[in-house]
């Protein structure tokens, strides 16, 4: 497969896409964000250095996951009091997306849902609270303000610069779990499993000194 | 792409340097020089918190830094707290290490009195039930009891955590136990967290993480310390199933294989002031059978009100052998102020074990009182009649054991409970099992 190439607008620079539908990239020479129109990239802003936790996933580490393998080709990076974390942006075989959360090395692999049911409401949401989706029942354990720090690699959508994103995160009885992004209305629902590095038979992973 | 670098800095409180084992994972760190925490995230290392030197400084067991491999994987040492409950005014305080591997994420270990566990978070939210009235969390088919809830504050914090730590900090823990393991629940307002704890010897962590100096022995009973009886009382009752099966065996194959035959019948009248009914008499001669084994000799009696004493000699009628019973049969009875009563029983049943084979006769002299009504009587002479008496002692004999460490095993349970919320108050039943040893301290 022929990867798809553009110039960054700002520096020039080669963008090669590893996903063909990606609708936002980053300069990894300028860290210019990049939003496809489509071929004609146009910068929409300015990343940081992506501050980055140190996650042992990279752009371009790959797994496979329930019989699918997938490359990692984007990240957002959210900060909130308690620190930070990202969610990788995980393409998959069968050509749908995935996220990949990284939490202080608590990692979670969730999707994009469309809820069955109304979800909590933001004023209403505390622990212990339940929902209800695909007959799997989750109950509220975290609720959380955070904020967009960076973007690496390629995303699904265009970024959008909130400081302000309300989370929740709720849990199974048996390792399910889903977030709920408030950051829209109606909320976003991801849902998907606690999950071990191990399991994702990873490859391309950092290195860390001294391991 | 490059490796990721260890990052250092300078403590800005005191200017020690300090590197991060945790790479950019911590989110804050004690200078282990100067005690103050500081936010690891911030790229200008601001100062959290500067050390209270009124409190109380705490040294780990086991060495920041130290690398081992524990449960096939390495681990660093990265981080230190203590955290403090407070029981009825009494506090109580353990230590809390922070474990660190940048592929397989964190986990801890927790020691109390010389009481260790190992700890990993769990991902997943145990359902909530309860036990009669006694509230549990499932967990993966494992039932846990609720054991103590109460409020934790971090009161020591060395090294280095993924989360902003702070003296002082407080959390609402609840633990459930199902001994080894220990199901933790730590609840803020805006989080709850569950980690599963495993029970482990102290010894096997200073291996893995080759430490020279010796740990504190266990003092007393930790709430998810193994009781080292746990199974034995299940299997000493099945041995007791298993002994009073092989003992319904051999007393069916007694019975079946008895003689149990009436080799002899006596009969006759006893009466009051005849002198003559006194007199010693013999029976015909009659055979025992068989190998040498029991006779039972039974007699029926009609004492309404008033007693029958039978002098009774097993003679063998070659040798000359005398086996001598005396039996007495009473029977009284009334109404006393409305209440029935009696006492005695006109039937009595006497055994005379280890009697040859051969031809015998039994030599009676009766006794009874000088007034009062005929008395008829009858003796029955059994030959080999299985008796019940050596296997109920056998019975006894085998339902010891299991008793014995069945107590045992519930003492240890009782001494577990004691520290918990649950403990049983004098005077107050309680729902738990261990209740039925309270008394057995």
């Amino acid at each position: 497969m022929s990867r798809v190439r553009a110039n960054c607008p700002n520096c020039g620079a080669t963008i090669e896409f590893r996903w063909a539908q990606a609708v936002q990239a980053s300069c990894e020479y300028c860290h210019s964000i990049l939003v496809r129109h489509d071929l004609d990239l146009a910068k929409v802003g300015t990343g940081t250095v992506v501050p980055l936790t140190p996650s042992p996933l990279q752009l371009g580490t790959e797994g496979r996951w329930h019989g699918h393998g997938f490359t990692v080709i984007g990240r957002l990076v959210y900060r909130w009091a308690g620190g930070g974390w990202s969610e990788w942006h995980c393409r998959f075989d069968d050509d749908t997306s995935a996220w990949l959360s990284d939490a202080q090395a608590e990692y979670v692999l969730t999707r994009h849902v469309t809820p069955q049911e109304p979800l909590p409401g933001y004023e209403e949401l505390h622990t212990g609270i339940v929902f209800n989706h695909d007959r799997v029942r989750y109950r509220i354990t975290s609720v959380t303000r955070a904020a967009y720090v960076g973007t690496e690699g390629e995303l699904p959508f265009e970024y959008h610069d909130v400081a302000d994103v309300p989370f929740a995160d709720a849990r199974t009885t048996d390792g399910g779990f889903a977030t709920i992004d408030y950051s829209e209305s109606p909320p976003l629902l991801f849902v998907g499993d606690a999950v071990e590095l191990r399991q994702l038979e990873l490859r391309n992973l950092r290195e860390f000194e001294g391991w | 792409m490059s490796s990721v670098q260890v990052r250092g800095f300078n403590c800005p409180s005191c200017g020690a340097a300090i590197q991060l084992r945790g790479f950019q994972f911590s989110q804050s760190v004690v200078c282990d020089t100067c005690l103050a925490v500081l936010d690891a995230s911030d790229a200008n290392v601001a100062v959290l918190q500067t050390f209270d030197s009124k409190l109380r400084r705490h040294r780990p067991l086991l060495p920041l830094g130290s690398r081992g491999t524990w449960k096939g994987d390495p681990w660093d040492i990265i981080g230190f707290q203590v955290r403090q409950i407070s029981v009825e005014g009494v506090e109580y305080h353990w230590q809390e290490y922070l474990l660190f591997n940048p592929f397989r994420g964190y986990r801890y270990l927790s020691e109390y009195e010389g009481h260790w566990n190992d700890i990993v978070p769990v991902r997943g939210v145990p359902s909530a039930g309860s036990q009669r009235t006694h509230p549990t969390v499932s967990w993966h088919d494992e039932t846990f009891k609720l054991f103590q809830t109460s409020r934790a504050t971090t009161v020591f914090a060395l090294g280095e955590f993924p989360w902003m730590v702070v003296v002082g900090d407080t959390v609402t823990v609840r633990d459930y136990i199902a001994p080894p393991f220990m199901l933790s629940a730590e609840e803020t307002e805006d989080e709850v967290t569950w980690s599963l704890g495993e029970y482990t010897a102290g010894e096997r962590l200073l291996s893995a993480f080759k430490v020279e100096q010796p740990l504190p022995a266990p003092g007393g009973t930790f709430a998810n310390q193994p009781n080292p009886r746990t199974g034995k009382p299940k299997a000493y009752w099945k041995g007791f199933v298993v002994l009073m099966l092989a003992l319904v065996v051999v007393v069916v194959g007694r019975v079946a294989t008895a003689t149990d035959r009436v080799a002899a019948h006596l009969e006759g009248s006893f009466h009051p002031g005849n002198a003559q009914d006194k007199a010693p008499f013999v029976s015909d001669t009659f055979r025992l059978t068989g190998r040498t084994s029991n006779v039972e000799l039974t007699t029926h009696s009609s004492v309404d009100g008033s007693w029958l004493y039978l002098g009774m000699s097993l003679v063998n009628d070659s040798t000359g052998q005398v086996l001598e019973v005396g039996r007495e049969v009473s029977y009284y009875y009334g109404v006393d102020d409305g209440e029935s009563w009696s006492e005695g029983s006109r039937s009595d049943a006497a055994r005379v074990p280890a009697v040859a084979a051969g031809r015998w006769f039994l030599r009676m002299e009766l006794d009874g009182p000088d007034q009062g009504r005929e008395i008829d009587w009858s003796v029955d002479v059994h030959r080999d009649r299985p008796g019940f008496l050596w296997w109920f002692i056998a019975i006894g004999l085998i339902i010891l054991p299991p008793i014995f460490v069945s107590l045992r095993s519930a003492a240890f349970e009782t001494t577990r409970w004691a520290e918990s919320d649950f403990a049983p108050k004098a005077g107050a039943s309680s729902d738990d099992d261990s209740d039925d040893s309270s008394s057995d301290d």
